[in-house]
């Protein structure tokens, strides 16, 4: 246990933005996972693999020489068809069945995603090189590297962008009519296929923006989808679904967190913290229901 | 009554044969076994009780490390051990072995039970998906934990105690952990078997048809619910024992809590043999079990794709698994009557 931390109170001021940078683009993963939960109440566990794949298309850009940063807004499309394919071939057999199903096939695709992109893409651990430069601050104490601030950007960008077109488009009003009432919806002339179509696409392609920033700043690797999918479903269940605000901070909290760990308990414990730390928000919410004799479902 | 006794003599002698007929097959075999019991207890939660757990597997790796530590650590110190890595610079004689062992296999049970009853009473007030990932975090955060413990060998994990000079060869060591797994596997059957028929089993298939009148009608579901976690946590984690010292080695996140590997196949057995039933679970394993070492020899680097694949597969299209299709074909097999004249008119009502 390295305690480092609290001799030096400038590495706080590091951990705090470097979280807070880290968590906007939590946030972002978690506010597409929100949609689709909220509009076909299935969790997708593959969400994660999407995020790295989308990532991978990103890393493949830098590698035939065009600037990594241009990801975000390719990724995206390209993750955006794939997200629709897959629920064409097989999320649409699951969306008004048993939770418990939609879940393990999501699992089992996400098992699948995982090996196919370790044959596709090797497993080494790969970064792009955004060449962006780093900012000093306090009299070069606090390091932020720029990739990071452009990603925290980005991600505030699209969020904003997707929930003005949430609000105004027809699009949007569709989907947020399918999540108010799906059937009251069909009878209304909303094609609900169409909507849970366009809103797994959606929710792929804010894995892909998330996954191509997460290519720049951080490292990819075939079978680091899952925390990620552990991370945003927990900031979904403490903001609670459809309150953008709170999975904004929730996530920057759960950045903040994450930081503090690593620095206090070891880079070793790092994810085990994030998947103990959901187990533990779990039981206490848990235990904070059954006081009303209500329970979690 | 006389064709059940039959039935059952015939599997015990085939049991009993079986690693002298087909010797090379022994390791696999004691596998199979091991498998077995994991989808039987899974098939407590998620079957009989309506529980999807993904986080069985930690009481498998609880016991694999436990069973391995003991079995060590009651004679050497155990973080030389671990840091000599693969070299063996202790060797247990064959008492110390024996003895080693079987309190560690003992102790393998009883702690992850006994876990299992302390954090039953937080995680299974949770319901449905919550639950299920709840336990899915449980089960990978024990192995991110147990891969930054130094005393346990951390990431490289640990070798378990090798057979003992002196006693038979590597033969004599196949056939004592094939009758072990066994031996496990009968019990676990006959005990599951014999509880489902209790108050016990009643309770579960109440839980899982609906909790809530369940406890309005005055049962205490929680000690139920609690009861079925120990239960499975104690096979799962002498199961884990005996895994762990087969193998010879223990790997946090490959071979303990191996969320990838025996987390998935428990669930994926299950299902696909039939959740809910008392045969399902293992005609599930030994079906999963060839097509996984079909798979895994002919197909070597695409296993996981078959696997994420079939679990899509039989998720999606069969989830009844392979006992809900037969009693859909016979229903009078499974002690259903059928009224012709109903039938009859339900095929007109199509």
């Amino acid at each position: 246990m390295d305690l480092l931390i609290f001799e030096a109170p400038i590495l706080m001021v590091q951990a705090t933005l470097d979280g807070i940078l880290l968590g906007i683009l939590f946030a972002l993963i978690a506010y597409g996972m929100a949609l689709q939960w909220g509009v076909m109440n299935i969790i997708n566990i593959a969400q994660g693999e999407l995020v790295i794949l989308g990532g991978y298309i990103a890393y493949f850009m830098y590698l035939y020489g065009i600037h990594p940063a241009y990801g975000v807004i390719i990724s995206p499309i390209i993750m955006y068809f794939i997200g629709w394919g897959l629920y064409k071939t097989i999320i649409y057999r699951v969306v008004d069945r048993d939770l418990f199903i939609s879940i393990l096939a999501t699992f089992g695709i996400s098992i699948l995603t995982q090996q196919l992109m370790n044959f596709i893409f090797g497993s080494d651990v790969v970064v792009a090189q955004s060449n962006f430069g780093t900012t000093f601050l306090f009299n070069y104490m606090v390091t932020l590297p720029n990739s990071k601030i452009f990603a925290a950007g980005v991600s505030i960008i699209f969020a904003i962008f997707v929930i003005i077109y949430m609000k105004k488009s027809k699009l949007g009003r569709a989907i947020r009519a399918t999540a108010q009432n799906a059937r009251a919806a069909k009878i209304l002339g909303v094609d609900t296929e169409k909507v849970y179509a366009a809103t797994f696409g959606i929710n792929a392609a804010l894995c892909g923006v998330a996954g191509s920033l997460i290519a720049i700043t951080f490292t990819l690797h075939p079978y680091v989808g899952l925390p990620y999918t552990v991370r945003s479903f927990m900031i979904v269940i403490i903001a609670g679904l459809g309150n953008l605000p709170g999975v904004a901070i929730s996530g920057m909290g759960l950045g903040v967190f994450e930081e503090f760990a690593d620095y206090i308990l070891g880079t070793e414990f790092r994810v085990g913290a994030v998947f103990l730390l959901l187990v533990l928000i779990l039981v206490y919410r848990r235990f904070k229901l059954s006081r009303k004799r209500e329970y979690l479902k | 009554m006389n064709k059940k006794i039959l039935f059952y003599s015939v599997i015990l002698l085939f049991g009993l044969i079986a690693p002298f007929l087909f010797p090379a097959f022994k390791l696999q075999m004691s596998i199979l076994w091991i498998l077995i019991v994991l989808s039987l207890t899974w098939d407590v939660q998620g079957g009989q009780m309506g529980y999807n757990t993904f986080g069985n597997i930690l009481f498998f790796g609880l016991g694999m490390y436990l069973c391995s530590s003991i079995h060590i650590g009651i004679f050497f110190p155990l973080s030389e051990w671990t840091a000599s890595g693969g070299e063996k610079t202790f060797l247990h004689t064959p008492k110390q072995f024996f003895q080693g062992f079987f309190i560690g296999l003992i102790l393998s049970g009883l702690i992850p039970a006994i876990v299992a009853a302390l954090i039953g009473y937080g995680i299974l007030g949770l319901r449905g998906h919550y639950f299920a990932i709840c336990t899915l975090g449980l089960g990978i955060a024990a192995g991110e934990i147990a891969g930054g413990i130094e005393l346990i060998g951390a990431g490289q994990g640990m070798t378990s105690p090798p057979w003992p000079k002196g006693i038979g060869d590597t033969e004599l060591r196949s056939e004592f952990f094939y009758f072990l797994s066994f031996i496990l596997m009968i019990f676990t059957f006959l005990f599951l078997r014999w509880a489902y028929t209790k108050r016990f089993g009643l309770v579960l298939n109440a839980i899982r048809d609906n909790e809530d009148k369940a406890e309005a009608m005055g049962i205490y579901t929680m000690r139920y619910k609690i009861t079925g976690w120990v239960v499975s946590a104690f096979f799962v984690g002498i199961a884990g024992g005996l895994m762990g010292n087969m193998i010879g080695y223990i790997e946090p996140v490959e071979t303990a809590f191996a969320g990838r590997t025996f987390g998935v196949f428990m669930v994926l057995m299950a299902i696909l043999g039939g959740k809910g039933t008392l045969w399902g679970p293992v005609i599930g394993a030994a079906a999963f079990h060839i097509f996984k070492e079909g798979f895994w020899t002919f197909f070597l680097g695409w296993q996981y794709v078959a696997l994420g694949a079939l679990i899509v597969i039989v998720v999606v299209f069969f989830p009844e698994g392979i006992m809900g299709w037969l009693r859909e074909k016979y229903p009078e097999k499974f002690g259903e009557v059928i009224d012709e004249d109903d039938r009859k008119a339900q095929v007109e009502l199509k």
